[in-house]
């Protein structure tokens, strides 16, 4: 088990005003997993990355990673935030580093493996280029690889695809999953988008509009390697028709 | 090739040319205006030189001029760099101490208030005559524009690049060279183009109320003598002086902040 989380509950008091924003949060995932939360927009799934990642501390609630229940977790769980947020100042290779520099890597053994995974990413030649010649999807590629070449395990990743075209969410959609097979991560993925969420998942996770607690847990037994055409199958559809009936049950 | 593709890119090179001729233009203007109504309600010299007479002033005393120019340059380096190496430590100390912050940041304003004219005297009697209370005028008017810009760009870092770092497990002590002091630089340059020209200034009231050299003490010199030539020439050469310096501090910006150019430019 990688990460279990129990009755989380958090809230914001902002200006006066109480707002209850994750109620009563159980979660598993399992070593190796591909996990998809979806959620209406503002229920609180950024709210739950920030706790598990440790950037924010629940007021109540457990969250327990590789079944030992941590204080600090900062620092254990890779984060993958929607905005690139690639140092200018930085080459593209020194941005990819930036990672296992901190967590005091090898320079020279990190520099040999970012030297190997940088044609997997589609960028070499670009290693001592500045990101501001990037486009788009080779940016977030960057991003995704300072991220996954540190050692942490789990990784979270806030809707990364958000803000790119559609033509290369796809790419890096299919993109990602090979990355995430070939390198043995557990893998969180917070997404609007129900396609993307059943195209990469194991399990697929619907939130509750807010406060936000678990409504369904979808196991996507499509098997792999899944392709973008396989949306139009009736598995797949069968599959989607389940979550948005989950998303939209709200509404008359 | 479309015809007006052409066209465009020659008036574009046109419309730039005229831009780059704009500060020659208006100076030689105002240069020409200058000299022909001397010459036309027949100023005398001493009440106002025209720019020729100043040239010819120029020309004549040219080592004298050079004198008291470089006396005056080396006040303004030495007091700038004190001022840039006191800046940074103070920003560095503020940032990493909220006490420290709260107890220093009064006085440094306090600092701004106080009138450097009533303290370029008293630095006399405390200090002495030579370099040393000219450098300390110069550095405590050119001190402030550094330690509050820096402090500025240590503090406006990206909250969700902070989020990141921290996600990574970095400690305050690897944030800030990796994080906040790359994104001050662009802040530091800034206060450093404001402070270097306000250096000029503070090294020519240094020496007004009290000095044996430099350009400031050859205009109060100049003065009581009816030399108001001299004391153009000697105003010239600073202003001169402090477009240099400018310049030279935007040169720098180049080449330590190259990835400011791009992002200046992206929005
Ligand atoms: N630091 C905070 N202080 C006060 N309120 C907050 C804070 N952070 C989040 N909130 C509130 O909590 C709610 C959930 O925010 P959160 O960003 O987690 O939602 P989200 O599901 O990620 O939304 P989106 O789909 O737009 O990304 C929002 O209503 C937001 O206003
Ligand atoms: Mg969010």
């Amino acid at each position: 088990m990688k990460l279990q989380v129990r009755n989380l509950e958090k809230c914001f008091t902002d200006k006066g005003t109480y707002v209850n924003v994750l109620a009563d949060i159980n979660l598993d995932v399992y070593d190796g997993e591909f996990v998809s939360v979806i959620g209406p927009s503002g229920c609180g799934k950024t709210t739950l990355l920030n706790c598990i990642s440790g950037l924010e501390e629940p007021d109540s609630g457990l969250i327990n990673i590789e079944g030992e229940e941590s204080q600090s977790r900062l620092g254990r769980v890779g984060y993958m935030p929607q905005k690139d947020l690639l140092f200018p100042w930085r080459t593209v290779l020194e941005n990819a580093l930036l990672g296992m520099e901190i967590r005091g890597h090898s320079r020279i053994e990190s520099r040999k493996r970012a030297g190997e995974l940088m044609e997997r990413f589609g960028l070499d030649g670009f290693e001592y280029k500045t990101p501001s010649v990037l486009s788009g999807g080779m940016r977030q590629r960057v991003a995704f690889m300072r991220t996954l070449m540190t050692d942490q395990e789990l990784i979270v990743l806030d809707e990364p695809f958000g803000a790119l075209d559609a033509f290369t969410r796809h790419q890096m959609q299919e993109w990602l999953v090979d990355i995430w097979s070939s390198m043995g991560k557990t893998i969180i993925l917070i997404t609007h988008d129900v396609d993307e969420a059943l195209l990469l998942s194991d399990r697929v996770i619907v939130l509750t509009a807010r406060p936000a607690s678990v409504k369904l847990v979808v196991n996507v037994g499509l098997p792999r390697p899944r392709r973008y055409r396989m949306v139009t199958d009736t598995a797949f559809i069968a599959l989607k028709e389940q979550l948005i009936r989950a998303l939209w049950s709200d509404e008359v | 090739m479309k015809p007006e593709a052409g066209f465009g890119v020659a008036s574009r090179d046109i419309g730039r040319l005229v831009l780059y001729l704009i500060p020659p233009g208006i100076i030689t203007s105002v240069f020409v205006i200058w000299e022909l109504s001397v010459s036309l309600f027949d100023v005398p010299v001493w009440l106002l030189p025209a720019p020729s007479d100043i040239l010819v002033e120029g020309k004549e005393n040219y080592s004298l001029l050079w004198h008291h120019t470089l006396v005056t340059l080396k006040e303004v380096v030495f007091g700038f760099l004190v001022a840039l190496g006191v800046g940074l430590v103070l920003a560095f100390c503020m940032v990493f101490s909220r006490a420290f912050e709260r107890a220093v940041y009064p006085f440094i304003v306090a600092s701004q208030t106080i009138p450097i004219i009533a303290i370029a005297p008293l630095l006399l009697i405390w200090v002495g005559y030579g370099i040393t209370p000219k450098i300390i005028v110069v550095a405590l008017i050119s001190f402030f524009p550094i330690v509050v810009n820096t402090m500025d760009g240590f503090k406006a870092v990206d909250s969700d690049a902070m989020n990141m770092m921290r996600t990574f497990g970095a400690s305050r002590w690897q944030i800030f060279p990796k994080l906040q002091l790359p994104n001050s630089l662009p802040y530091l340059f800034t206060g450093m183009k404001i402070a270097i020209v306000v250096s000029v200034i503070g090294a020519v009231i240094g020496e007004w109320v009290g000095a044996s050299e430099g350009l400031g003490y050859l205009m109060t010199r100049s003065i009581p003598q009816f030399q108001t030539d001299r004391v153009f020439a000697a105003m010239f050469i600073l202003s001169f002086l402090g477009i240099i310096l400018f310049m030279l501090v935007i040169a720098l910006r180049r080449v330590i902040v190259p990835w400011y150019q791009s992002e200046e430019y992206k929005s």
